[in-house]
């Protein structure tokens, strides 16, 4: 059985106090409560101080591109489908430059996490408006104030058709790692959006801000709908497991049994060579 | 008897030019010829002008041919579009009111029209009027009619016994008709006895090498001219457990494949220009986490969406130049569509053993048309994975965190799948040490650098590029060298001949087929001090330009371009080396 010592990765360079933290922990709690071992997770992040998430876990990670953790991710399951496959992120990375992949897994349904560190502002460049920023929230890029409003991502992920969906706050480990449990064992799309302040450029969404505002849905709702109601009225600030649904995943829809690992070095299969050739002979 | 024909039937998109042309060119190749087609078509789903031309020898052919000694006019603009290319003598074959040929005043062809729509629906089907058509056409070559019936039956058995016997009604209406109008026209093309010929597209063979190679998943976008990429693969992985995936955009494309590959699964995507474009930045991550990936590039006719049904060989320093920074790579660009199987199937060994991306070359010309060639051998390619470990080879590493980025003598490191005991690694796009965390050190930095870019300096196909010098001209002896890559192959083999029977200088052929890295020491031999002509479909002579950056060949060569959508003819190419010359 794995410990949380064998989880431990690179050293951290987040702030001191970064919600990521709890982020992290929660991912390698839940890991260690489900008896998994390192060896068999591959976490792919995007870029941005969430994407370390991959270096700062000790397991098979893959540090990619901005807003592509999702696509590498499917594509490492469609791979092999044998690992439990994690992407992770941050608001900036997956609901600003990746929303359109998000929309698409959520739709496909391939089995894997997809879990984003919210801090509703781009702390690697210090300090930028994301695409969560608040109606009016001032940065260095929106002066006078942001004129937009911020991308909702639980409700885009239910109503486009995402079998499992939550939120949890780094400031209570407890529920996020017991959420994050429940999102690795769910079998298909699952997206988890965490509250993580940016204690250093966020001086809007902090610990104090989400201790206050928060209300936690304590089982989830029967419908999308219903779930979407209770988002709207409590203006996205909630946590807890919003929707959950059992449904086939992409690959047990395809109904293919896969055999993308054991190819060997060695001839071509003539068999092969010979029955495809057949189509294009005269 | 003939030894040879070009044919081309013309009309308006969606009325089945294109069926009716393989149809006919399948005769051929039954016939034990060897064909070669080229398809005209445009960016819409009915309407508009389209073509299919073919020439069908007894020998060997690898180019559809500049001329028509058969024209089928299934709309008025065929006729008119392509009325310069008709030889003397052609037969013209129209519809027309009543049943007759006649002379044009002061032209070379005849046209024998023919009421073939009314015709068609008396059998059952305005449709069949493209198998009278065809029917004219078999005995204007006098071609078995048994060979034309057991076609129609493979492909119309499906839709019942009724279709099959009308569609041969019609095609024998026209022997009926030629009989009694053209008697004097009929030549009979000569049978050859070959009958180890396949009869294949550029993106089919693609595929298939791909199939063989060992690839188990294509994730891509839809683009034309490489989707028939994906369309074949979707048809044909399944069977052996692998999945194609249309995904959301260009981008996904190649990072589900990037995916797919790093966990384990030879993976690939496939694209036009306009795609590649896209996939630019995830090209480079490839290259910077040294995961490999087999991108198959099609060419057409570009910038921006440009002419995305026409043909262009506009993309070569795109595939060799693009991406931010410096990444090692691996640009391959078969000459023909036999060739584009092998590649296909070696592009992915390369990508394993140097474990980087690799581009496949393509453009409209290859991708899209049909060739007859001999069966593969399955023997020339096989299938190496490079430093691919097993789960007993991890193991004797003994590492608790395994050194994904190790430096070893040849810069590749080993590689472990994710999922392996003792196998735990990090694969990073950023900068890193060997262990795969970031790493920003000067001496790291450029320990990192050398690795990736000097690992690929030898990567080499073990063809790394076909000459040709057709009878006794040794190239090194050649006053004059034509380079081309990709589709123009037929057509400068063929201008090449002509050329060299005008006897005043000797010509030899050079056709690269590995564009990036390029094999230098190998093409100086071959340089020497002679003429060197590029040929090539782009305006700006990318080819030459590229030449001319790795070797010290500025005053002796010259490039002949065409950037019309339209591939080269032969006649063209001789008259402008004339000039060049």
């Amino acid at each position: 059985m794995a410990t949380m010592k064998d989880l431990r990765g690179d050293v951290s360079t987040w702030c001191p106090g970064c919600g990521h933290f709890s982020v992290m922990a929660g991912i390698q709690k839940a890991i260690v409560e489900l008896g998994y071992e390192p060896h068999e997770f591959a976490i792919i992040s995007g870029i941005g101080c969430s994407g370390k998430v991959s270096e700062y876990i000790r397991s098979n990670g893959f540090h990619t591109i901005h807003g592509r953790s999702v696509p590498v991710a499917q594509g490492v399951k469609m791979g092999n489908p044998d690992l439990k496959v994690i992407a992770s992120g941050g608001d900036g990375d997956g609901y600003g430059i990746g929303l359109g992949h998000f929309v698409h897994a959520s739709r496909r349904n391939i089995d894997m996490s997809y879990i984003v560190m919210d801090n509703n502002i781009y702390g690697l460049t210090k300090g930028q408006t994301s695409p969560r920023s608040s109606h009016g929230f001032e940065t260095k890029s929106a002066a006078q104030s942001n004129k937009e409003y911020p991308v909702d991502p639980i409700t885009t992920s239910i109503v486009n058709g995402a079998t499992f969906v939550a939120q949890g706050y780094a400031g209570n480990i407890k529920e996020l790692s017991n959420i994050l449990k429940r999102a690795i064992e769910h079998r298909g799309f699952s997206h988890v959006n965490i509250y993580s302040p940016c204690v250093t450029f966020n001086k809007v969404n902090t610990y104090d801000f989400y201790k206050e505002n928060l209300t936690t849905i304590e089982a989830p709702f029967e419908t999308r709908d219903e779930a979407i109601a209770s988002i709207r009225e409590h203006e996205g600030l909630v946590t807890g497991i919003l929707y959950e649904e059992s449904r086939d995943d992409f690959q047990t829809k395809l109904g293919t049994d896969f055999d993308m690992q054991s190819l060997e070095s060695g001839p071509m299969d003539e068999a092969l060579l010979k029955r495809v050739q057949k189509k294009f002979e005269s | 008897m003939r030894k040879s024909i070009e044919w081309m039937v013309g009309g308006q998109q969606g009325e089945g030019i294109d069926s009716t042309g393989e149809l006919f060119a399948r005769t051929l190749v039954k016939h034990g010829y060897s064909v070669s087609t080229y398809k005209q078509f445009m960016s819409r789903i009915k309407g508009g002008h389209s073509n299919f031309k073919l020439k069908a020898t007894k020998d060997r052919n690898y180019y559809a041919g500049d001329d028509v000694e058969i024209l089928l006019c299934l709309d008025k603009e065929s006729l008119s579009k392509n009325e310069d290319k008709l030889v003397e003598n052609a037969v013209v074959i129209m519809e027309g009111k009543e049943t007759g040929v006649e002379r044009p005043e002061g032209k070379n062809y005849q046209i024998l029209s023919v009421p073939l729509k009314k015709i068609a629906t008396d059998l059952g089907n305005p449709l069949y009027k493209n198998m009278i058509a065809i029917g004219i056409s078999s005995a204007l070559l006098d071609l078995p009619q048994d060979i034309l019936g057991e076609i129609i039956g493979d492909i119309f058995s499906r839709k019942g016994e009724d279709v099959v016997k009308a569609n041969i009604e019609a095609v024998q209406k026209g022997y009926e008709i030629t009989q009694e109008f053209l008697p004097e026209q009929i030549a009979k093309l000569e049978a050859t006895e070959n009958d180890d010929l396949l009869f294949i597209s550029g993106n089919e063979a693609t595929g298939f090498g791909s199939l063989m190679a060992g690839c188990r998943y294509l994730s891509a976008y839809p683009i034309t001219p490489a989707s028939e990429v994906m369309e074949w693969l979707a048809q044909e992985l399944p069977a052996v457990g692998g999945t194609v995936m249309q995904v959301e955009d260009e981008i996904a494309g190649i990072a589900f494949a990037i995916g797919a590959n790093y966990s384990g699964t030879r993976a690939m995507t496939s694209t036009s220009g306009p795609g590649l474009s896209l996939k630019t930045e995830a090209l480079g991550m490839a290259g910077m986490a040294e995961v490999p990936i087999v991108i198959v590039n099609s060419q057409r006719g570009g910038p921006s969406t440009g002419l995305p049904t026409k043909h262009e060989q506009s993309d070569l320093q795109h595939m060799i130049y693009s991406t931010h920074g410096e990444i090692p790579r691996i640009v391959l660009y078969p000459s023909t569509i036999e060739d584009a199987f092998y590649l296909a199937a070696e592009s992915f060994n390369l990508a394993e053993i140097y474990q980087c991306p690799v581009i496949l070359a393509l453009d409209l010309g290859l991708s899209m048309n049909k060739m007859t060639i001999p069966s593969f051998d399955s023997k020339r390619v096989g299938i190496d994975r490079g430093k691919l470990l097993t789960e007993d080879q991890v193991g004797e590493y003994d590492e608790a965190f395994f050194k994904r980025y190790r430096v070893t003598d040849d810069g590749i490191s080993p590689r472990p799948k994710p999922g392996m005991k003792q196998g735990i690694h990090l694969t990073s796009s950023n900068e890193h040490g060997e262990d795969g965390y970031i790493n920003e050190e000067t001496d790291v930095r450029n320990k990192m650098m050398r690795k990736r870019l000097e690992k690929i300096k030898d990567a080499m196909i073990q063809e790394p590029y076909k000459l040709q010098s057709n009878g006794d001209i040794d190239p090194k002896n050649a006053d004059v060298l034509l380079v081309g890559m990709g589709s123009t192959y037929g057509a400068i083999e063929e201008a090449m001949t002509k050329l060299n029977a005008e006897g005043k200088e000797t010509f030899a052929h050079l056709h690269l087929q590995q564009l990036y890295p390029l094999p230098i020491n190998e093409l100086k031999d071959l340089f020497g001090n002679r003429k060197i002509i590029t040929i090539e479909n782009n305006y700006t002579g990318q080819l030459r330009l590229l030449l001319q950056q790795y070797l010290p060949i500025h005053d002796q060569i010259e490039s002949i371009v065409q950037y019309d959508g339209d591939p080269f003819m032969v006649r063209s190419i001789v008259e402008q080396m004339k000039e060049v010359v």
